[in-house]
């Protein structure tokens, strides 16, 4: 936190600095800040504990997956399926809920979703296929898969009232919903193992230089594969999330998430590349698409004129990013 | 300016003693380095010009400038008595001033023919491609260049020699008047060095000015008419190749003389540190066999291709052989990946160091303790003042020249980033070290240094293995030297018994035997 | 017998089409029929457009993940217009749509540099929004019989749909064979450094190429709705992933500068007879879809396969 201040302030565009390599370092937080100011002034409603609360639950399912996703940009891939896992393991969790126990209902989703995980895992980490035409492909077998479970109709739990497993999605601890209080706990969490654990270093290893990282002695395989089990696993909680707060699923409950993760991602500043990357900035991102969904909503409009604006924010952000790095507004093609 | 006319009035093989291309007092700067200031040169038409300096002297810089991808700060380039500014490759192109890189600008999955006309083809009916003149234009230039390959092959599958023939052609598609080679011998095996020599020749025959940037000085003296010398961005000297020696070249370019004070007692031999065993890889190598004691350190010498490199590879764990034992410390342990052999204490310092050396993006600590991270970790978490601390003590201990330990390791100069990964390998306490091409593309002072340091760990108590294809690095640093010809141990030598026209031999199949 | 072999490893994507029509014919009375085949030529049209644009596109090096989205806008002017416009004008509008998004993509990726998979996703997610915005979320139907006629129509008794599929498929393979640009396509997929130096604009090329695409996938969607007589708002989801897998199946590479359309038309075909195989087999839809991810899975490993004999180096 400190760094992050002091950094700001040594940063300011001025002598040494150009106004776009502020940008390029902080312009996500410029970005966020922005977010809130242009909104509250636009409507009243903004600024309300309330609605900032409405905003964190918002963003917290599409933030849990990309807790995980980050993971696995960070070290040099790409999953898209997660958006066909989080209708599947919904589906399943909220189907079984009824048929078993909640309790058994949520052992045997995370059972599934993590050995769905590691099938990716398997594909990408040990035989070393393409991860965007492998989590394409999966995309579309998941989607299958779980047309298969449901037969093609929707699933929702008898009583809805009377389950403890309301508790994911609908009840709050300490005056916080908890959907935002899993996913900003995880997210520390995720954050400590990816700057303070050997873990997290070796993943930053072997996306920045997979080639260097093999000689020296890590083992590729296994860590691709453990990002895959961990963007399942975060894939998973979201889907508890989800589950408990619809309590009921269509099968395709999930169709797009992919997309509005891989954006949060992108706008956190996590290169596709591999290499660098963080989960605070991946929370911001997060919220940011959050922020102007619900700004967005509270002004009238109707949900889908977000993708509108998602799709030029992720652009400018990504430009400015790159911009900064290259000291040149336009590119020299 | 005075040894300038001196130049100029001597009598040399050069036709003509106008210069055909000039820098007046060029000078760049780059944030924080001022990589040329006020240099002179002149290169005349019919000459092969060397260019020498250590790393970071401004050869790079300047020869950047000449082909236009820099534009100087101040001075001017003149071309046949005119200014020319050359803001863009394509503008110098036009003005006749080629490079030809180290890193080819070819398409590995076009044709030579296409390849060679890139950008440029010629059309039929305006949107469409004419493949037979396109085909024949090139066969024309191919025959000038002696070489054996077809127009519609695949240039991905041609060796790296042909490619950089190919690349030559390139430039002659555009009848350059200067073209300027950078380290054009770096993955050429002897013979195709004589043919990249007979070309650079007929292009000088023909009237073009060569400018030619090498650190080999063999090849600087065979090759070349002049030699202009460079240190600190400065401009030292011009010398008629006739008319000067290495010595004298290299004290202008480092401004002191090099320590050739490695002196070589008989090693004490500990144990066999690691013994090798009729070790073979389809294609690559076959019944390679030879032992490393502790205290020694043993010199592989080859050309690119000999399979030296694979060989280390395969110790490592990188590749699985067909056949044959590999035995440390007299056990048998299979070692099936990088990580199986540091844990038994083998190390390699790789031949790239950009590619397999380094995370670039990762700082110089992290880098350092990659290879080991598990024991700066408990329970996963890490200890980063212990990292630190290693960090330092190899900074020191190497003469790591950087900001600081969180600094990024890409921009550091070749030396230095070396220096990290032997650092890093180092850390990890190894007892057998094999070292790949540790001085490629080094500038002679990290060079002297790194060969001090191969004979200190040796007396210190590892076993190391030197590769390398530089003839005076691995004279300088061995004890023993192995040759290695065409995937096979053609011959071992012990220290005393070497002579550099034996080890030739031995490296060019010439010996045929296996000791 | 070398030749075949040859042709065999090169494009084995042929070999495979080959086996399932043999099998299907077994396995199936309605399959090996002249009807039949001309079935399959019109479902694989839609995929096959885009795919033959995604082509040129792959071999540059890039992506685009928006021809979904513009397949649903396109279709959208298309038959939305057509009341206000009538049926050329709106059929116009809906091809410039498609040139227009395929022009905003190139003209971000070339001025940006921003790299064409985020440009392109940032499309997919935006130019839906559009369609939902101009569509308010239904669908449309066209009042005039003589647009759905035209989905139905035949030339020579082969339906006009597939005719100009093919049409269009070999202008794709002569264009990138015999033309400057054409040959460019792999000079800037493959060493895009090289191509810069070389001379040529990369930026123009590459907008050129996402412009063909987008067309592609305009045409694509309006051909598509004349078969239906009608528009949806989620018209073209999951197209991209259909089209990059028929280009991959096809041989073209993902790291860029090696590929054809033959190869392409190869993998398109495939994807379409599995489908028109497994359909009169009555094999239920969903397992379809799994069958698919799978046969995509094999073929990836395959061709890691052969690159990886290629290359004899060692690395990630």
């Amino acid at each position: 936190m400190k760094a992050w201040v002091e950094s700001l302030k040594s940063g300011l565009p001025g002598k040494d600095v150009s106004p776009l390599q502020f940008f390029g370092k902080h312009g996500i937080s410029v970005a966020f800040v922005v977010c809130v100011v242009v909104f509250s002034l636009a409507s009243s409603k903004f600024l309300s504990a309330d609605n900032f609360f409405t905003v964190v639950m918002q963003a917290s399912i599409i933030g849990t997956i990309a807790l995980g996703v980050t993971f696995v940009v960070i070290g040099g891939n790409l999953d898209l399926s997660v958006g066909s896992l989080l209708s599947f393991s919904t589906v399943l969790v909220v189907d079984l809920h009824d048929k078993v126990d909640p309790g058994m209902a949520i052992v045997l989703m995370f059972l599934f979703t993590l050995l769905i995980g590691a099938v990716n895992g398997y594909l990408i980490g040990y035989l070393r296929l393409n991860s965007l035409i492998v989590t394409l492909g999966m995309l579309s077998a998941i989607q299958g898969i779980t047309l298969v479970y449901t037969g093609g109709k929707n699933v929702d739990i008898a009583d809805q009232e009377n389950t403890w497993f309301a508790f994911f999605g609908r009840e709050e601890l300490f005056g916080i919903p908890v959907p935002a209080l899993l996913f900003i706990t995880l997210g520390i969490i995720l954050q400590i193992v990816l700057v303070k654990t050997g873990f997290g270093r070796k993943i930053f290893a072997i996306g920045g230089n997979g080639t260097a990282a093999l000689f020296s002695g890590l083992r590729r395989n296994r860590l691709v594969f453990s990002t895959y089990l961990l963007s399942a696993f975060t894939t998973g909680c979201a889907a508890l999330i989800l589950g408990s707060r619809v309590m009921g699923s269509q099968n395709n409950v999930g169709e797009g998430y992919e997309l509005l993760v891989l954006a949060g991602v992108i706008l956190g500043g996590t290169s596709l590349l591999g290499g660098s990357g963080s989960i605070v900035r991946t929370i911001i991102g997060v919220l940011i698409l959050a922020l102007i969904q619900n700004g967005l909503l509270l002004l009238g409009y109707p949900y889908y004129t977000q993708w509108l604006v998602t799709w030029g924010v992720i652009i400018v952000a990504v430009w400015l990013d790159i911009a900064a790095k290259r000291g040149k507004l336009l590119s020299t093609y | 300016m005075s040894t300038q006319v001196d130049v100029k009035e001597s009598i040399g093989p050069v036709s003509g003693q106008k210069p055909l291309l000039e820098l007046k007092n060029v000078s760049k700067s780059f944030p924080g380095v001022k990589a040329l200031d006020g240099v002179d040169l002149d290169v005349r038409a019919g000459e092969v010009h060397a260019l020498l300096g250590e790393n970071g002297a401004g050869k790079s810089t300047l020869m950047k400038i000449l082909a236009g991808i820099y534009q100087p700060d101040t001075g001017e380039v003149v071309l046949e008595d005119q200014r020319v500014q050359m803001r863009t490759p394509l503008e110098a192109r036009d003005h006749g001033v080629l490079l030809i890189h180290q890193e080819l600008s070819l398409v590995p999955d076009m044709t030579v023919g296409e390849n060679v006309f890139l950008g440029n083809m010629p059309r039929m009916a305006k949107w469409f491609v004419n493949n037979g003149l396109l085909n024949r234009r090139c066969e024309g230039i191919l025959e000038r260049l002696n070489c054996k390959f077809k127009p519609t092959e695949r240039l991905g599958s041609l060796s790296i020699a042909n490619q950089q023939m190919v690349e030559i052609a390139r430039a002659l598609v555009f009848q350059p008047k200067v073209v300027v080679f950078d380290e054009p011998t770096a993955s050429l095996t002897d013979y195709e060095k004589v043919v990249l020599f007979g070309v650079i020749r007929e292009l000088r025959e023909s009237g073009t000015a060569i400018v030619y940037i090498s650190h080999r000085m063999d090849e600087i003296f065979e090759l070349s008419d002049r030699i202009s010398v460079l240190r600190d961005g400065v401009y030292q000297e011009t010398f008629d190749t006739a008319q000067t020696n290495e010595d004298e070249v290299t004290q202008r370019m480092i401004g002191r003389d090099l320590d050739s004070d490695i002196t070589h007692e008989p090693p004490e031999l500990g144990e066999k540190a690691l013994q090798v065993s009729d070790l073979s890889v389809e294609g690559l190598y076959s019944g390679v066999s030879f032992d490393v004691h502790i205290g020694e350190v043993v010199g592989f010498y080859g050309l690119v291709g000999a399979g030296r490199t694979e060989v280390m590879e395969t110790i490592f764990g990188l590749r699985k052989p067909d056949s044959g034992e590999i035995r440390i410390n007299g056990k048998q342990l299979g070692i099936n990946s990088p990580s199986d052999a540091i844990d038994q204490g083998l190390g390699l310092v790789p031949e790239s160091r950009k590619e397999q050396g380094l995370v670039l993006g990762m700082s110089c600590k992290d880098n350092t303790t990659l290879a080991n991270i598990s024991t700066f970790t408990k329970l996963g978490w890490i200890n980063a003042a212990a990292e630190k601390e290693t960090f330092e003590e190899y900074r020191k201990k190497l003469r790591i020249k950087t900001p600081g330990w969180d600094y990024s390791t890409q921009n550091l100069s070749g030396g230095n980033q070396q220096k990290v990964v032997i650092g890093k390998w180092l850390s990890t306490s190894p007892k057998i070290l094999i070292l790949d091409e540790p001085t490629r593309g080094i500038d002679v002072g990290s060079k002297s240094e790194i060969h001090h340091l191969i004979r200190e760990l040796a007396k210190s108590g590892l076993a190391v293995i030197v590769v390398s294809s530089e003839m005076p690095e691995v004279l300088t640093v061995s004890d023993r030297i192995i040759g290695m010809y065409d995937g096979r141990i053609t011959r071992c030598f012990d220290r005393s018994e070497v002579t550099e026209d034996l080890l030739i031999r031995a490296i060019t199949g010439q010996v045929a035997e296996a000791s | 017998m070398k030749r075949i072999f040859a042709i065999a490893t090169k494009q084995p994507i042929w070999l495979f089409v080959l086996a399932i029509t043999i099998f299907f014919s077994f396995s199936s009375p309605y399959f090996f029929d002249l009807n039949n085949f001309s079935n399959i030529l019109v479902q694989a049209s839609t995929i096959g457009l885009i795919a033959l644009g995604m082509t040129y596109v792959m071999i540059n090096g890039n992506i685009d993940l928006s021809v979904g989205a513009t397949v649903a806008l396109a279709a959208s002017l298309a038959v939305g217009l057509q009341p206000a416009l009538g049926i050329p004008g709106a059929v116009c509008v809906g091809l410039l749509s498609g040139i227009a998004i395929g022009a905003l993509n190139g003209i971000i990726a070339w001025k940006t540099g921003v790299d064409a998979f985020i440009v392109t996703l940032g499309a997919m997610i935006g130019v839906r929004g559009l369609v939902f915005i101009y569509t308010e979320e239904q669908s449309f139907y066209a009042f005039d019989f003589a647009y759905s006629d035209f989905g139905s129509s035949t030339l020579f008794s082969v339906p006009t749909l597939a005719l100009i599929f093919i049409a269009l498929t070999i202008l794709a393979h002569l264009m990138l064979k015999y033309s400057v640009h054409g040959r460019n396509v792999f000079a800037v997929g493959g060493n895009r450094v090289a191509a810069k130096e070389a001379g040529i604009r990369v930026g123009p090329h590459m907008l050129i190429n996402f412009i063909l695409v987008g067309f592609l996938a305009a045409l694509s969607g309006i051909l598509l709705s004349t078969q239906m007589g009608a528009s949806t708002p989620n018209l073209g989801r999951n197209y991209e992933l259909w089209a990059i897998t028929a280009v991959v199946l096809g041989g073209t590479r993902l790291t860029g500068g090696f590929g054809s359309i033959i190869g392409t038309f190869g993998g398109v075909l495939a994807i379409a007879i599995l489908r028109n195989g497994m359909n009169l087999l009555q094999v239920p839809s969903f397992y379809v879809l799994i069958i698919l991810g799978s046969i995509l899975i094999i073929v990836l490993i395959i061709d890691k396969r052969f690159a990886e004999q290629q290359g004899q180096g060692v690395g990630a």
